[in-house]
């Protein structure tokens, strides 16, 4: 490599290859945000082009909303994934905190199958916790959406692991100045597990905000519908899949993840690297 | 103000003995240092006394009244941890007030928000509040209330963990090795302080520590562990003059003690490097341990002699390094007068008084002396 070309040829390379990733994860937001832009002769006209001949963004924004009740579905989507990230938390701190720091026969065992718990896909237990819900009356409600989800062995060995690093003297000295074990779970450990917690809350909202597969089997009534299957409603409709809307529906629905991931960037690396090292 | 009483106290961990039946009796408004190497054992006796680690068998008792299986807030001992182990998300009041908070007020009155409109807690947050802004004062961290853990030096943290300790008036304060993580200077600052509060507030204090620095400057008497066995307890000087254990003499003193291979002859005397002491003993004939302190080694006369090998003045003293002659053995004499030390290399003879010796069997245990003249009577040694 000569002094004479400060931009080394490895580092052109790196970067294109970069950009060449970053534009096929791109492709299809760009073509989201250019499919809602048009109407629907230049969407379905032979030619190819990204920016619309004709603005029809807002047209499409209102037939979406129009068509289908999206603030509802959205209301639905904050309601079941809230509701699943605060139980997920109420159930995962105090057995990361029994994993971590209290010496019980059979410890190394539990661990071992919430190790394996993360093996195990949701699809392969769908079938028998669909049937579970049904018997107990449960299908087609919110507690259907919220309920299979509220155990989360990857929250317990996210925490498991967080705790781990927190001092066994911190927990000594909350048990001289006489915490309860509970205590200090919730007044010791929650505090100090802040960004292990921010970033389980960014893997969970994400994954079930998202999620397709489950509220579309337990779901019947419209009112319940979460954001995926809202866009979903938009195919399969008699006159034909009406694309204008259903992309203009599609970037409704990806905006608060987005908008919640502009002001969480930080924290949402952060909470990447975390997994990746522990 | 408690005394703590331990019998036979037992203690292991997967198998492996930590502690082997402590039996010990800690008076009222002493400062005890538990001191010993790492591993010894002397941490996890304080667990066992705090209630944090369950002892296998023996029991504890504070004030004659048997606490196994109370737990470790109810024993009403304070802690201050060598991490300090401050909450990192609350500022300085309120480290200082968890204690008080937790006893003072019910579980109801705690909750984050409803707990602030009860009647009542006004009052007893009135209470905390006084009782902390004392503390603060008399440890000189009043100014530091409002700061977060983080934003404390080393001394400061270790102040707030003091104060969290001392504010709930506990029967005894517990303290695991508590100065080791500040810098040399500050560690004898803080050594100096912590023996003024003992004073000040006539509590029991039991200080773990592995600086037998620490446990001679501050302590009323030493408890000295190792391997799981409490081996002597006694005054410093106790220790230090008296040691029943070649593993004391070699663990308490700085440099350490001089340890010679020795030999008890038929008729009671003791020989040395090949030179007959004047001492007589009445333990049965063969090898012994000479143990000499630095300090009590006379150069410039004596029947021995060796070659100077090292030097290290540190402007009030001096230590000499000597080559012993006619044998591998190193030897470390402490000199009090820095202005004559002798060259480097240079040969030098030395000696030391009868009474300076303690002897050692080969199992380590002390071998009483009788001295046949004595020459001279020295003071006792200090560190």
């Amino acid at each position: 490599m000569s002094n004479a070309h400060p931009i080394p040829f490895r580092a052109i390379l790196r970067h294109v290859l970069l950009i060449a990733g970053a534009a096929i994860m791109l492709a299809p937001f760009i073509w989201m945000i250019s499919t809602a832009s048009k109407p629907q002769t230049e969407i379905f006209s032979s030619e190819l082009h990204l920016i619309p001949h004709q603005f029809a963004l807002a047209e499409n924004l209102r037939e979406a909303f129009a068509k289908a009740n999206l603030l509802r579905f959205l209301l639905n989507g904050v309601i079941v994934t809230v509701s699943i990230f605060l139980l997920q938390v109420m159930v995962a701190l105090p057995a990361a905190y029994a994993l971590a720091k209290l010496r019980f026969l059979g410890r190394e065992t539990m661990f071992a199958l919430v190790l394996f718990g993360i093996l195990i896909p949701p699809q392969a237990t769908a079938v028998p916790v669909f049937l579970l819900l049904h018997k107990a009356g449960l299908l087609d409600s919110y507690a259907a959406l919220v309920l299979p989800f509220t155990i989360s062995v990857f929250g317990i060995f996210l925490m498991r692991q967080f705790f781990k690093t927190v001092p066994d003297d911190l927990v000594d000295a909350a048990r001289m100045d006489g915490i309860s074990e509970f205590g200090i779970v919730w007044r010791v450990m929650l505090p100090a597990a802040i960004p292990a917690v921010t970033a389980f809350g960014i893997f969970s909202v994400v994954a079930h905000w998202n999620d397709y597969f489950w509220p579309l089997i337990v779901l019947n009534s419209e009112h319940l519908r979460t954001p995926p299957l809202a866009v979903a409603h938009f195919r399969n409709n008699e006159a034909g899949t009406s694309y204008g809307p259903l992309m203009a529906a599609a970037m409704v629905i990806i905006a608060p993840l987005v908008i919640a991931f502009l002001f969480a960037q930080r924290r949402f690396i952060e909470g990447i690297t975390l997994t990746g090292i522990k | 103000m408690a005394q703590i009483e331990l019998s036979a106290i037992r203690k292991s961990f997967d198998g492996t003995d930590v502690l082997k039946g402590i039996d010990f009796r800690i008076e009222d408004g002493e400062f005890i240092s538990l001191v010993g190497p790492s591993g010894c054992g002397k941490s996890t006796l304080l667990r066992v006394i705090a209630g944090l680690e369950p002892q296998n068998s023996g029991e504890v008792r504070i004030d004659g009244r048997p606490v196994d299986g109370i737990r470790p807030s109810a024993r009403n001992l304070a802690m201050v941890f060598q991490s300090y182990a401050l909450y990192p998300h609350l500022n300085t009041f309120d480290n200082i007030a968890v204690p008080l908070r937790m006893r003072r007020l019910s579980a109801i009155e705690r909750l984050p928000l409803l707990g602030a409109v009860l009647p009542g807690r006004r009052a007893k947050e009135r209470h905390i509040r006084n009782d902390v802004e004392a503390i603060a004062e008399q440890l000189d961290i009043a100014p530091l209330l409002r700061r977060k853990p983080g934003q404390l030096s080393g001394g400061q943290r270790q102040r707030v963990a003091v104060g969290r300790a001392m504010v709930r008036e506990p029967r005894a304060f517990l303290f695991d090795e508590p100065l080791s993580n500040l810098d040399a200077k500050l560690r004898v600052h803080m050594r100096a302080e912590l023996a003024e509060l003992h004073r000040r507030l006539k509590a029991t204090f039991v200080y773990v520590t592995h600086d037998q620095a620490e446990a001679m400057t501050m302590s009323s008497r030493i408890a000295v562990m190792m391997d799981g066995e409490l081996i002597q307890a006694g005054t410093p000087a106790e220790i230090y003059n008296d040691p029943e254990d070649i593993r004391v003499a070699e663990f308490i003193g700085s440099p350490k003690i001089n340890i010679l291979p020795g030999r008890i002859r038929k008729d009671g005397g003791v020989d040395v490097l090949g030179t007959a002491l004047k001492l007589s003993c009445r333990a049965a004939a063969g090898d012994c341990r000479v143990g000499v302190r630095p300090e009590r080694i006379d150069l410039g006369a004596g029947p021995f002699s060796g070659t100077v090998v090292h030097l290290e003045n540190l402007g009030a003293e001096a230590f000499v390094h000597l080559a012993i002659e006619g044998s591998g053995l190193r030897l470390i004499a402490r000199l009090a007068d820095v202005r004559h030390l002798p060259g480097m290399a240079s040969s030098v003879t030395f000696g030391f008084a009868p009474d300076a010796v303690r002897i050692f069997d080969p199992a380590g245990k002390r071998i009483e002396l009788k001295v046949e003249q004595p020459e001279r009577v020295r003071e006792p040694a200090h560190v």
